[in-house]
């Protein structure tokens, strides 16, 4: 229970950071930690007490595996999360020649 | 069975490829090979629509049969709803590309304009045909990728603030979805909809989903912009170049928001009344919101997605009344109509505000400006533009012999029959504060000013513009048949009957 928890802890300390940062750069951390928590969560659905890797061995067939699906999704979304990031960094870049500066504070030129 | 299926997803995304390699070595192989592909795709989800009816198909990817009745591999299921939600996507996207060919001259780098435009749309038709759900959010964060960089494809201060903006939203919102995603399968072990719906049919842990379907609903809530996730939509909206926007507001807020909300709460999760009250008035607050922050905007741009933000609020206040009628049992003529009339509402909602973005791009791509204030006397300089955008104002406002208004009429109607005497009165008020917004439109960008103005050289624009403003206003006239009888039984009944009937969606998946 107690790694849920701290899964959970994880995703609001991400969720502090993209609140509270002012810096675009520690926003796009703050968002990479959100984001490494839910595949935390997700790697640790799969998970079952005491369970080895599914690789089957005829020798000693009656073992307990781990669900290998959650594993796989989630190098799926760890790619998607890759693309995301880069993608969330080349604006920041591109931002960043245009104002001169990375303060949130300064780039406001969309009101209303 | 439908042999096209999977084409949806590999034209488009080969498209993508082809132009990124292809379009180096020959110079304007990039246009033409786009709007072709589009309009093959355009025919094909017509054709699927023409043949589809209550025959709905599925395409096992790899050939994964299922394992003792349970679903393994990835399915795509084609049915009256997803061929309804298809056939926008690909023709509003053709539509958008051939309207490109001569808007993005200004822009460099043309290649990769039309190369995103594809994966935009490959990720889009994915998302609409997956039957799993981890394939949605595939396909999902294929197309709001491919989103976020058209929103910043001016690489100006406005266009990179907000697709950062957009960019960090529609990241909570990804995350929202993918923790969804894995709690349900945590408790049932399985990704496929129709397999969930048949573990949640067994017996569930009720405040455990209501969990899920709270995070699930502010997950695609914020992809669709419903009014409390709204932040991000008119500035994204309004600076992207035009033919974008016309994408992004016309299509992609319903196929990756408005759509899956629908599928999930219809075929996956069973209603319940909290749950349908809570979307019901989420729709209404949209509605009623939306249309109050347009009503002061003076750019063009940023207000037509204001008006975005309200008419999706009709589609789900209305889907959503269809809820409570389906949960409180009986009454199901009246459920199945105010379904009717949400998902009449998104088909046209797509074809007027499509409409409305190319025209409002036609109007910056004389003038070089969206302000309203600037504007004036077009009526006479651009006669096409400012024929077709009368049409479309008066659609969205819901005038009679257009789309719109029959769409509005059946929602209104719903809700009257319902006993929802409030929403009915609701939605006919923000109706016409949309008419009074529009009638501003019209009045300060084609009138309003006697004279032509001598200082610019203004003209009609190009070809290619002017045929896709003209198709999309003809769509706006020819939609109106979809209340009718004869038509509506063909292509909405269905999509509604998909939705509404437990047992079918199911039934096609896991058979009898």
């Amino acid at each position: 229970m107690i790694v849920y928890l701290l899964c959970f802890v994880l995703f609001l300390v991400g969720l502090y950071g993209v609140i509270t940062r002012r810096n675009l750069i520690k926003i796009a951390i703050s968002l990479s930690i959100m984001e490494f928590s839910t595949f935390l969560l997700f790697a640790l659905v799969g998970y079952v007490d005491g369970g080895v890797a599914p690789i089957v061995d005829p020798a000693n067939p009656v073992r307990t595996y781990v669900d290998p699906l959650p594993q796989a999704l989630v190098l799926t979304a760890i790619v998607i999360g890759l693309a995301t990031t880069a993608m969330l960094m080349a604006v920041i870049i591109r931002l960043y020649r245009k104002y001169g500066t990375f303060d949130i504070r300064e780039i406001k030129s969309l009101r209303g | 069975m439908n042999p096209l299926i999977p084409l949806f997803v590999v034209i488009p995304l080969s498209g993508a490829f082809l132009i990124m390699i292809l379009g180096r070595f020959i110079p304007n192989l990039n246009k033409y090979l786009a709007a072709i592909l589009l309009f093959a795709l355009a025919a094909f989800s017509v054709y699927s629509l023409v043949t589809t009816g209550e025959n709905p198909s599925l395409c096992k990817v790899g050939g994964w049969e299922p394992v003792n009745r349970i679903p393994i591999g990835i399915y795509l299921v084609m049915d009256g709803f997803t061929v309804l939600v298809l056939c926008i996507i690909n023709i509003v996207g053709f539509l958008s590309v051939f309207y490109s060919i001569s808007y993005i001259k200004r822009y460099t780098s043309e290649n990769f304009f039309y190369a995103l435009f594809c994966l935009m749309v490959a990720g889009m038709n994915g998302v609409v045909l997956s039957g799993d759900l981890f394939n949605i959010f595939v396909f999902l964060e294929i197309s709001v990728i491919s989103a976020y960089a058209l929103v910043a494809f001016g690489v100006e201060k406005s266009e990179l603030e907000a697709s950062f903006k957009y960019q960090v939203l529609g990241s909570m919102a990804s995350f929202f979805i993918l923790i969804g995603i894995g709690l349900i399968y945590w408790k049932t072990k399985t990704l496929n909809i129709a397999d969930i719906r048949e573990v949640l049919k067994a017996g569930s842990d009720r405040p455990f989903y209501i969990f899920v379907q709270l995070i699930l609903l502010s997950g695609f809530g914020l992809k669709a912009a419903i009014i409390p996730f709204h932040a991000w939509l008119p500035d994204a909206h309004s600076s992207a170049p035009s033919p974008v926007s016309a994408m992004l507001s016309g299509v992609l807020i319903k196929a990756v928001g408005i759509y899956v909300i629908i599928r999930l709460f219809f075929n996956m999760f069973e209603l319940t009344e909290n749950m349908s009250v809570l979307i019901t008035t989420l729709g209404t607050l949209s509605m009623v919101i939306g249309v109050f922050l347009a009503i002061g905007q003076w750019d063009i741009k940023r207000l037509l997605a204001y008006h975005s933000i309200s008419q999706m609020g009709y589609v789900v206040l209305s889907v959503g009344m269809g809820m409570i009628l389906i949960t409180r049992g009986g009454s199901s003529e009246i459920a199945l109509l105010a379904v009717a009339g949400g998902i009449f509402h998104l088909v046209n909602h797509a074809a007027f505000k499509g409409l409305l973005f190319l025209n409002a791009g036609a109007i910056e791509y004389t003038l070089g400006t969206r302000d309203l204030k600037e504007m004036g006397g077009l009526s006479r300089s651009m006669p096409v533009t400012s024929a077709t955008s009368f049409i479309a104002s008066l659609s969205i406002s819901g005038i009679p012999p257009f789309n719109g208004f029959f769409s509005k009429l059946i929602i209104i109607i719903a809700a009257i029959m319902a006993k929802f005497y409030l929403l009915a009165v609701l939605a006919i008020i923000v109706s016409i504060i949309t008419l009074a917004s529009f009638l501003k439109f019209q009045r300060y960008a084609f009138y309003n000013r006697e004279e032509s103005r001598n200082d610019r050289k203004i003209r009609e624009v190009p070809f290619p513009m002017i045929f896709s403003m003209v198709i999309m206003s003809l769509l706006c006239i020819m939609l109106s048949l979809l209340a009718f009888p004869g038509v509506r039984d063909a292509v909405l009944t269905p999509a509604i009957n998909i939705l509404t009937d437990p047992l079918k969606y199911s039934s096609i998946i896991l058979g009898n």
